[in-house]
């Protein structure tokens, strides 16, 4: 082990240029796929944002007993896509819209009666938010007696739906578009540096190296690469956050534990981007 | 020891490299493999570090059956050769003292094994004081005797040297040559692929020629120098 570790450390010393190219290209492979995690983090984040306010009003008849409603909501908070269930009252309805439409003062001041309906307003548990669940809570909404009519905004969470499954569609495809892109990128910089030592791994044959024991210094020095590419780019990432920040909105960064992902991620394409190198060329020189 | 029998070696294009060759190395031999450029003395000894594999025939090396050698098998048997090439093939990166213990070092020697050893193959080929050199600081010879020195410090059964002297003046050619008697003199078998005559002329060493990829002369069979074996 003391070996290998040595021999990979070395081969940093040996070629300075070439493993600040494998460092500097895994880095950038990995920003650009960070980049758009964070965009899709932060537009999870808005989506999320948008659902929460999805909420189904059922508006109740005048005269209904608060003792019916009272079950009614018992009966509606046991649904499974139901998070909660408040009751507003005429009087609060009218104090609510009192106080959001200030410019309606007037009209409010020359009310002889309260027009407004009291209703139940019905928010969703996540994962019930979209218009499927919706509109089959608002069915059921409608089959109590007192109910007099049901809103959710149909189109508006129709809307929601499409734009979930094109962020969706997008992180499939883009997001991995560019992580292939990244594999094949550092593939070919690992590569380079396994034929710049094409001459050493012939010695190491001649003189009795098993293919095991050439492979293990290439894939410490690949998982090294990676591990630092993948700082690098999350030093990227959160350069372009701090600037857009500054810039122009805040936005969301990635949690400590996602931020890991990125030496993760970097290892485990170094590793695997050195061990697909090495083993075609230990392949194509003919394998003992 | 090292023994062929009726070997056969063709490369994809057709090329004939050895034709039927058939013969014996023996135990502490010191053997020269002579003959033109091409004529197949490369491919003999890229059969014998298990480099290549025979197209027909058989090659047995110590007990070791080539053409049934598993893969995996191959290192082991390396170990127990040592290589030298005309070019030294040497690593520039590392000194002559790191060069000789790497081929110890893959076979996962330890370090307190490693350095008298070491130490003592450099002073056997006369290059003690120049164990922190690095290759670029060695003239020809002084890098072809580090690669002997690399060869030998796993303990050799057979050296195998393709044209060691081919880059070398006529005083490193006589130096290194004199290092490879001596190494025989200790047990060591050598079997030398040349096509230096003058070298071969000026000793008794039994004399393998090929041509063409076929034996034409062994003079370990042919009794009178002079006379050819059947091509």
């Amino acid at each position: 082990m003391t070996l290998t570790l040595r021999e990979a450390l070395l081969s940093f010393r040996r070629a300075p240029l070439l493993s600040a190219l494998s460092v500097t290209t895994i880095a950038f492979a990995i920003f650009v796929v960070g980049l758009f995690a964070l965009v899709v983090l932060n537009l999870n984040r808005a989506l999320r944002e948008v659902e929460e306010r999805v909420e189904v009003v059922a508006y109740v008849m005048r005269g209904t007993p608060v003792e019916v409603v009272t079950v009614a909501m018992g009966d509606l908070q046991r649904f499974p896509e139901v998070a909660s269930v408040t009751h507003i009252t005429e009087d609060e309805a009218l104090a609510r819209a009192q106080k959001e439409l200030v410019e309606f003062q007037g009209v409010f001041d020359d009310l002889v009666a309260n027009p407004l309906p009291a209703s139940l307003e019905v928010r969703l548990r996540p994962g019930f938010r979209d218009g499927e669940h919706v509109q089959d809570v608002a069915e059921r909404l409608r089959g109590f007696r007192f109910v007099d009519d049901v809103r959710y905004g149909r189109d508006w969470i129709a809307r929601l739906d499409r734009i979930r499954d094109l962020a969706a569609v997008g992180v499939l495809v883009i997001g991995g578009a560019f992580a292939a892109a990244a594999v094949v990128i550092i593939g070919t910089t690992i590569r380079m540096a396994v034929l710049q030592r094409g001459r050493e791994i012939a010695i190491m044959r001649l003189v009795g190296a098993t293919d095991g024991f050439i492979r293990r210094p290439f894939l410490l020095e690949g998982s090294l690469k990676g591990a630092l590419g993948g700082i690098g780019a999350l030093g990227l990432v959160y350069g372009a956050h701090f600037t857009f920040n500054e810039l122009l909105l805040r936005a969301e960064f990635f949690s400590p534990p996602q931020g890991a992902m990125f030496l993760v991620l970097g290892t485990a394409l170094g590793f695997a981007a050195s061990l697909a190198a090495v083993s075609r060329h230990l392949k194509t020189v003919g394998s003992t | 020891m090292i023994r062929f029998k009726n070997v056969f070696k063709a490369y994809p294009k057709g090329v004939l490299a050895l034709k039927d060759l058939t013969f014996h190395v023996g135990k502490g031999e010191f053997s020269f493999l002579t003959g033109h450029s091409g004529a197949g003395k490369s491919t003999v000894l890229k059969l014998i570090y298990a480099e290549e594999p025979a197209t027909s025939g058989s090659v047995q090396v110590s007990g070791y059956h080539l053409g049934t050698l598993p893969a995996r098998e191959v290192p082991k048997l390396r170990r127990r050769l040592g290589i030298v090439f005309q070019d030294f093939r040497l690593l520039e990166d590392r000194t002559a003292e790191e060069n000789v213990a790497f081929a110890l070092e893959v076979t996962g020697a330890r370090r307190n094994v490693i350095q008298p050893k070491v130490t003592r193959v450099l002073a056997q080929v006369g290059l003690a004081v120049k164990a922190g050199a690095y290759p670029r600081e060695l003239s020809g010879g002084e890098q072809q005797r580090v690669a002997i020195a690399r060869a030998l410090v796993n303990d050799p059964f057979v050296l195998l040297a393709d044209e060691p002297t081919g880059n070398l003046d006529e005083r490193a050619t006589r130096g290194v040559f004199q290092l490879l008697r001596d190494i025989n003199a200790n047990g060591t078998a050598v079997l030398m692929a040349t096509h230096d005559l003058d070298l071969v002329r000026g000793t008794a060493y039994r004399t393998i020629e090929l041509q063409e990829g076929g034996l034409v002369y062994d003079s370990a069979v042919d009794e009178q120098p002079g006379k050819r074996a059947a091509p």
